[in-house]
C-alpha cells in the first residue's frame, strides 16, 4: 500500500478514472462535469482523459439526467451521476425514489439499477437555504436505496469504488468542506465495504457517533476532551444503508454514554434511528446516562456566517455536550 | 399454453399486402383483446385485486409499432401496458399470474398490472408514474449507442404524459445526444379525464417536437399498417443515427381510465363514435377484401387467442400465490 496525501476532491477523482479505466461500462454525466471540471472541481481533469462521451456534460436537467442513468444502468451500463448540489436531488426524486430505488423489487428481482448519484452536501459555504442542506435522511428512508457518507479522503475512494461496483442504486452525499482536505489514500484500487462502520477513534468514557463533516469535528472535539481527562470514541458508521449497529452497541456497552452528532436538522433526522436502534437493542441495559443528539437546528440553513455557524453543531458544542453527558449520574 | 406467434415487418414494407405479417399482427391485436377482455370479467367478478388500465381499442398502436421492431429492440411501458407488453412478445401465462397475484408471475406478485417487464423481450417494464420511462427510455437508448449496438428504444406513454416535465428532459437529451429512441405517444384524448383540449394548447401533440429539434408525425393510431409504416420510417432514423422521432398515434380507450371510472367526462356518442373505428375490424376487413386472408384463417385466430387466454387463466389460477416469506429479498440484489 503506497499512501499519498490527497484530497477528499482529488481522491473521488481517483476512483472514477480508476473505474472507468478499469470498465469501459463505467461513465459519468452531470452538469458542468466536462470542460468545467465540475462546480466543485471533482471531475477535474477527467473530461481531457477520457473525452466528452463517457465524461458527459448535461443539460440542466436533472430528472433526465437521473432517467437516463436509471435507463443506461438497467441495459448493463454502471453511470455516475453527479448533481450538483445535493439540494437538486429534489429535481430528480421520481427517477431516484419511485424508479431506481422500486425497480429491483417491484420486477419480481431480475432488473437492478447499478448507478451510483454522487451530491455535494451540508453547510458552511454561505450558500444559504437552498444550497446547503444535509438531505441523507430522505434517501435513507427509502429501502431500496444505499446511502454512503465519505467522511475523509480515504473512504470517499473506497466507499466510491464499492458503490461502482454494487448492483444497486447508491446515493454517495460528499462535503462540500471536505473536498479540500487532505489525507493518506491508497494508490491502487481498493473498497471500502458499504455497510461497515468505522472506529475512528478508542476511549473509555463515553461514545460520539457522529457522520459527514461531524466526524472531524468530533474528532477535534474529542482531543479538547481527553486534555480534560475525558476519553472519548468516535465511530463513523459511513453507510447510513445498509446501517451497522455493531460496533456502536459494542463501544455503549463498553462506555455506557452516547452522543449522537449530525449536521441535519435534528426532528426525524438520521440520528432519531440510531438513538430507536440503541433504545431497541441490547446497548439500552448499558446505558448510565440518557441519549444526547446534538443536531442542525429545526430551521433552513441561513446565509450570515454567524447564522450560519450557529445552526448546525460546532467543536465547541460537541466538547460541551460531552461534560454534560460526563455529569449525569 | 398457447403462444402468441411473434410479430413480423412485412417484406412488402406494408402489413396489408405481406401474409405472414398480416396475420401476426392480427392475433397480436386479438389477443391483446382477448387477454383485456377477461381481465375486465375478472376484475368485475371480484376475482382480481388492485387495479388495472385496459388498452381496449387502442391494439393497433402497441401492434404496428412493435412490428417495427427487432426482438433485440428495448421498450419501456406505461400503466397501460398490457398491449406493449403482448405485442412485444410476453408469456400470457406470466402475465395472467403476475395479474392474479401469483408467484409464478412476472413479477413474483410485487408488480401487479402497473408493474410488468420481461427482460427476455426486452421490456423495461411498465410505469405507475405518469412518464417515468420517458428518461429511462432515453438513457436505454444512450447505453446502445455509447456501446456501438444498432438496437432501438421505443418508450409508449399517453398524451397526458407530454404534460410531465419528464417528458421534456428526455426528448432535449434525446435529442441532443442523436439517440436512437422512437417516442410514442398514444393520444387516447384524455389523461383520466383530463382531454387534451384542457391540457395543452398545441393542436397536435407531435408539434411538440419542435421544441426539441426532432421529428414529429401524427397518424391515425386506429390503423396498424399506418402505425406501422411511420414506425418503420422513425426506428430506421433512429438506428441509421437520424436520432429520435416523436411519434403520435390517435387512438381512443373504450374503457374507463381504471375500474373507477364513470365516465362522466366524455358522451356516450363519443365512445360510440369510436367504438365504430374498430382497429381489429377495420384490418380484418381490409385483408379480407383484398382477399390477402381468409375468414377460416382469421376464425382459427380468433379460437386461438381465445383458447390462449383460458389456459393462461387456468394456468395461473393453479400456480402458487406469492409468498411472504421472501419479501425481504430482492430489495437489495446480492453481489456476485
Ligand atoms: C406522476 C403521476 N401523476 C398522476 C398519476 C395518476 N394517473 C395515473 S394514469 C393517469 C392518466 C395518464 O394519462 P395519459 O398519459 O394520457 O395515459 P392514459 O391513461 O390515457 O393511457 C393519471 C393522472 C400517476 N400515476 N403518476
Ligand atoms: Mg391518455
Amino acid at each position: 500500500m503506497t499512501d499519498r496525501i490527497i484530497t477528499y476532491s482529488e481522491a473521488i477523482r481517483e476512483a472514477i478514472g480508476q473505474a472507468m479505466e478499469a470498465d469501459p461500462n463505467v461513465f459519468m454525466l452531470g452538469e458542468d462535469i466536462g470542460i468545467y471540471g465540475g462546480a466543485f472541481g471533482v471531475s477535474g481533469d477527467l473530461y481531457h482523459r477520457f473525452g466528452a462521451e463517457r465524461i458527459r456534460d448535461t443539460p440542466i436537467s436533472e430528472l433526465g439526467i437521473v432517467g437516463a442513468a436509471v435507463g443506461a444502468a438497467l441495459v448493463g451500463m454502471k453511470p455516475i451521476v453527479e448533481i450538483q448540489f445535493s439540494d437538486f436531488t429534489a429535481q430528480a426524486m421520481d427517477q431516484i425514489v419511485n424508479q431506481a430505488a422500486k425497480i429491483h423489487f417491484m420486477l419480481g428481482g431480475e432488473l437492478s439499477v447499478p448507478m451510483v448519484l454522487r451530491a455535494p452536501s451540508g453547510s458552511g459555504t454561505g450558500a444559504a437555504a437552498q444550497h446547503s442542506q444535509s438531505l441523507e435522511a430522505w434517501f435513507a428512508h427509502v429501502p431500496g436505496l444505499k446511502v454512503v457518507l465519505p467522511s475523509n479522503a480515504r473512504d470517499a475512494k473506497g466507499l466510491l469504488l464499492a458503490a461502482i461496483d454494487d448492483p444497486n442504486p447508491v446515493i454517495v452525499l460528499e462535503h462540500k468542506l471536505l473536498y479540500k482536505t487532505s489525507g493518506p489514500v491508497p494508490e491502487q484500487m481498493y473498497r471500502t465495504p458499504i455497510g461497515v462502520a468505522d472506529l475512528v477513534r478508542e476511549g473509555k468514557d463515553l461514545v460520539i457517533v457522529a457522520t459527514g463533516i461531524m466526524v472531524s469535528r468530533s474528532v477535534a472535539a474529542a482531543q479538547q476532551l481527553a486534555a480534560q481527562g475525558i476519553e472519548a470514541t468516535v465511530i463513523d458508521p459511513r453507510t447510513l444503508s445498509p446501517l451497522d449497529m455493531t460496533l456502536i452497541n459494542d463501544a455503549i456497552a463498553a462506555t455506557g454514554r452516547v452522543i449522537l452528532v449530525q449536521e441535519a436538522p435534528k426532528h426525524v433526522g438520521f440520528m432519531a434511528e440510531i438513538a430507536a436502534r440503541i433504545a431497541e437493542g441490547p446497548a439500552l441495559f448499558s446505558l448510565l446516562a440518557p441519549v444526547k443528539r446534538i443536531c442542525g437546528m429545526d430551521i433552513p440553513i441561513p446565509y450570515a456566517p454567524q447564522l450560519e455557524k450557529a445552526a448546525v453543531p460546532q467543536l465547541e458544542d460537541i466538547v460541551a455536550g460531552a461534560v454534560e453527558l460526563m455529569r449525569e449520574p | 399454453m398457447v403462444a402468441i406467434t411473434p410479430l413480423r415487418s412485412p417484406e412488402s414494407g406494408s402489413l396489408q399486402t405481406d401474409k405472414a405479417a398480416a396475420l401476426a399482427a392480427l392475433e397480436s391485436m386479438l389477443a391483446i383483446r382477448s387477454f383485456e377482455e377477461a381481465v375486465d370479467g375478472l376484475f368485475a367478478r371480484g376475482l382480481m385485486h388492485g387495479t388495472m388500465h385496459l388498452s381496449i381499442g387502442q391494439e393497433a398502436s402497441a401492434t404496428g409499432v412493435c412490428a417495427a421492431l427487432k426482438e433485440t429492440d428495448y421498450i419501456t411501458s406505461t400503466h397501460r401496458g398490457h398491449g406493449h407488453c403482448i405485442a412485444k412478445g410476453a408469456d400470457l401465462t406470466r402475465m395472467m399470474a403476475e395479474l392474479l397475484a401469483k408467484q409464478t408471475g412476472y413479477c413474483r406478485g410485487r408488480g401487479g398490472s402497473m408493474h410488468i417487464a420481461d427482460t427476455k423481450t426486452r421490456n423495461l417494464g411498465a410505469n405507475g408514474i405518469v412518464a417515468g420511462g420517458i428518461p429511462i427510455a432515453a438513457g436505454a437508448a444512450l447505453a446502445q449507442k455509447m456501446r456501438g449496438e444498432t438496437n432501438v428504444v421505443v418508450s409508449f406513454f399517453g398524451d397526458g404524459a407530454t404534460n410531465e416535465g419528464a417528458f421534456h428532459e428526455a426528448l432535449n437529451l434525446a435529442a441532443i445526444w442523436d439517440l436512437p429512441v422512437v417516442f410514442v405517444c398514444e393520444n387516447n384524448k384524455y389523461g383520466m379525464s383530463n382531454s387534451t383540449e384542457l391540457s395543452m394548447r398545441v393542436e397536435k401533440i407531435s408539434d411538440r417536437a419542435l421544441a426539441y429539434g426532432i421529428a414529429g408525425e401524427t397518424v391515425d393510431g386506429n390503423d396498424v399498417d399506418a402505425v406501422y409504416q411511420a414506425a418503420a420510417v422513425a426506428v430506421a432514423r433512429a438506428r441509421s443515427g437520424g436520432g429520435p422521432t416523436l411519434l403520435e398515434c390517435e387512438t381512443y380507450r373504450w374503457k374507463g381510465h381504471s375500474k373507477s371510472d364513470k365516465n362522466l367526462y366524455r358522451t356516450k356518442e363519443e365512445i360510440d363514435e369510436w367504438k365504430a373505428k374498430d382497429p381489429i375490424e377495420r384490418f380484418q376487413e381490409i385483408i379480407l377484401s383484398s382477399g390477402l386472408v381468409t375468414q377460416s384463417e382469421i376464425e382459427t385466430l380468433i379460437a386461438k387467442v381465445r383458447e390462449g387466454t383460458r389456459d393462461a387463466i387456468k394456468e395461473a389460477s393453479a400456480a402458487p400465490d406469492s409468498d411472504p416469506a421472501e419479501l425481504l429479498s430482492s430489495v437489495f440484489r446480492e453481489a456476485n
